[in-house]
């Protein structure tokens, strides 16, 4: 049978339009700063690898996490300790041996940091830089996709989608690997919505609000932005955690880009053309 | 010869040569001059953002039980100079700060006379920019009043703090300008904590400059000199760690 209303919708196979150039342009913006943001940020981390609750913390205090070295019978190990647990983190964090084959003891390895060798300042310089492109990024691309509709008609999840049995469905298609096809893929799951809503309105405010808190300049005009999360301290374990955040982001966003297709998924994201997959046969 | 390939070996050996390609590519690119000064120009709209959002903001203070239990102390400890151990020993009785440079009445103070002027005191968050945190009590004269008393000349911008330490062989100094110098909380602390200063904490006189990270509250201060510029004053950028580290100037991020 052939329904008369799906001749008019975009089918299965065809190229349509998926991605605006704004969405294009801060995607791949966001893709190489975050790195940067990231790499710079493990090597502020390594100036002092303790993080603490409330407003003050220094090696006197109590540290929640801690990332360290340290003599175990006859050997050395590196360690990372979370609420006084500890893991044997030798080779990785903590002690690890550098390019020149120089062992190491400071918490994340060269590879995972900029610059790739111990500069607090230089890993500042970065990391400060580029916060401003961060920041004026999510900031235009907030105002853009309030006025374009790309929040109304993409991102906000309909009172039917939040019901428990659709969030369930999704779920489940999803752990299935049954990405939906044909018009239907034109539009975000709401797994998919949550995500993307996740990042946008949580994780990167947070990531810009938390790092606005540890400027002893910017905490003088705006205590408040330090008192929410509790003092600077607070802000600056937030920021860590945040981070981590977005890096699981990241993972689970390459990983269902490699699922769904990722020659497709890639073009749509260069060009903004994406080509509908084809309706399973029953 | 054995040959074994360990699980932990490959994701390292993986990572690694990721690494390799990745990483030397941008410390490659910061050597590039246009790219260095175009990320380290960051530093000027940070400090130009903040006096126009809080020119004349207070840093927060603290109560009494907010304080850090204990106060880490940081960069020199000690200082080797022998007149200065001697004031040491002696409790700075014989000490005194000189102010001058572009200044109409060049001054000198005992320590006595620093305590004399009208005081200030503040409990409030000292910042490393290493990361940590501590919150202790300053006391000590506003710098202000005692560059009202020298009378600054209408040439001077940059107020320098000569320290009496090396710090890896090197003197310290820091530097400010004028809206730091005149703020409210900026203060010359003699006493930490309701005591005189300890040695590790700058003993007997050290800059407290709120909203800026640690490094620029110089300790074992010993001589203020206006500037009109920072230029030819050591390494010319206006600190020891701007001169020696790539650090910023202006350190209030």
């Amino acid at each position: 049978m052939i329904d008369p209303a799906a001749s008019s919708a975009p089918q299965g196979g065809e190229l349509v339009r998926r991605h605006r150039w704004p969405t294009r342009l801060w995607h791949w913006t966001n893709a190489v700063t975050l790195l940067v943001m990231l790499m710079s940020g493990l090597m502020i981390f390594n100036a002092h690898p303790r993080l603490y609750w409330g407003e003050y913390g220094a090696n006197y205090d109590k540290a929640w996490l801690k990332v360290g070295s340290a003599r175990s019978g006859g050997g050395e190990q590196g360690y990372i300790e979370i609420a006084g647990h500890r893991w044997d983190t030798t080779g990785t964090l903590g002690l690890w041996t550098d390019a020149d084959g120089k062992v190491q003891r400071r918490a994340f390895p060269y590879w995972a940091t900029i610059p790739s060798r111990y500069s607090l300042a230089i890993g500042r310089i970065w990391h400060l830089a580029f916060a401003w492109v961060l920041a004026a990024g999510l900031l235009l691309y907030l105002a853009w996709s309030l006025v374009a509709g790309h929040i109304r008609r993409d991102i906000h999840i309909t009172r039917a989608e939040w019901r428990p049995s659709h969030l369930w469905h999704d779920i489940r298609e999803h752990a299935r690997l049954r990405f939906p096809t044909g018009a239907s893929a034109l539009r975000y799951s709401v797994l998919q919505k949550l995500a993307y809503a996740g990042v946008l309105f949580g994780l990167l405010p947070m990531m810009i609000l938390t790092g606005l808190a540890m400027s002893p300049g910017t905490d003088a005009w705006a205590p408040l932005v330090t008192e929410v999360f509790g003092g600077r301290q607070s802000a600056r374990s937030v920021h860590f955690i945040c981070a981590w955040g977005l890096v699981g982001f990241f993972v689970l966003h390459i990983v269902m880009v490699v699922l769904a297709g990722p020659l497709n998924e890639v073009r749509s994201m260069v060009t903004g053309w994406y080509r509908l997959p084809r309706e399973r046969r029953p | 010869m054995t040959l074994i390939v360990s699980r932990r070996g490959l994701i390292r050996a993986g990572a690694a040569g990721a690494g390799s390609l990745l990483l030397p590519g941008c410390d490659r690119l910061f050597d590039n001059a246009t790219f260095r000064e175009t990320l380290e120009s960051g530093e000027n709209l940070h400090r130009v953002t903040q006096r126009v959002l809080g020119r004349n903001a207070l840093a927060r203070e603290y109560r009494e039980a907010d304080m850090s239990p204990a106060f880490r102390a940081n960069g020199s400890r000690e200082v080797t100079d022998p007149a200065y151990r001697q004031h040491l020993a002696q409790g700075f009785a014989n000490w005194s700060l000189m102010l001058g440079g572009l200044v109409e009445h060049p001054l000198t103070l005992s320590l006595q006379a620093l305590r004399d002027l009208p005081q200030r005191r503040q409990i409030t968050r000292h910042d490393c920019v290493e990361g940590w945190s501590a919150i202790g009590q300053w006391q000590g004269p506003r710098l202000g009043l005692l560059l009202d008393m020298a009378r600054l000349r209408p040439e001077a911008r940059y107020l320098v703090f000569h320290c009496a330490d090396l710090y890896h062989g090197r003197p310290y100094y820091e530097s400010i300008d004028l809206v730091d110098a005149f703020h409210p909380q900026t203060i010359l602390a003699w006493a930490m904590n309701g005591k005189p200063l300890e040695e590790a904490h700058g003993a007997p006189l050290r800059l407290r400059v709120e909203r800026q990270l640690g490094y620029k509250h110089a300790k074992f201060v010993a001589r203020i000199e206006a500037v009109a510029s920072l230029e030819g004053i050591h390494g010319g950028k206006g600190g020891y760690w701007e001169d020696n580290g790539a650090y910023a100037w202006y350190a209030g991020i």
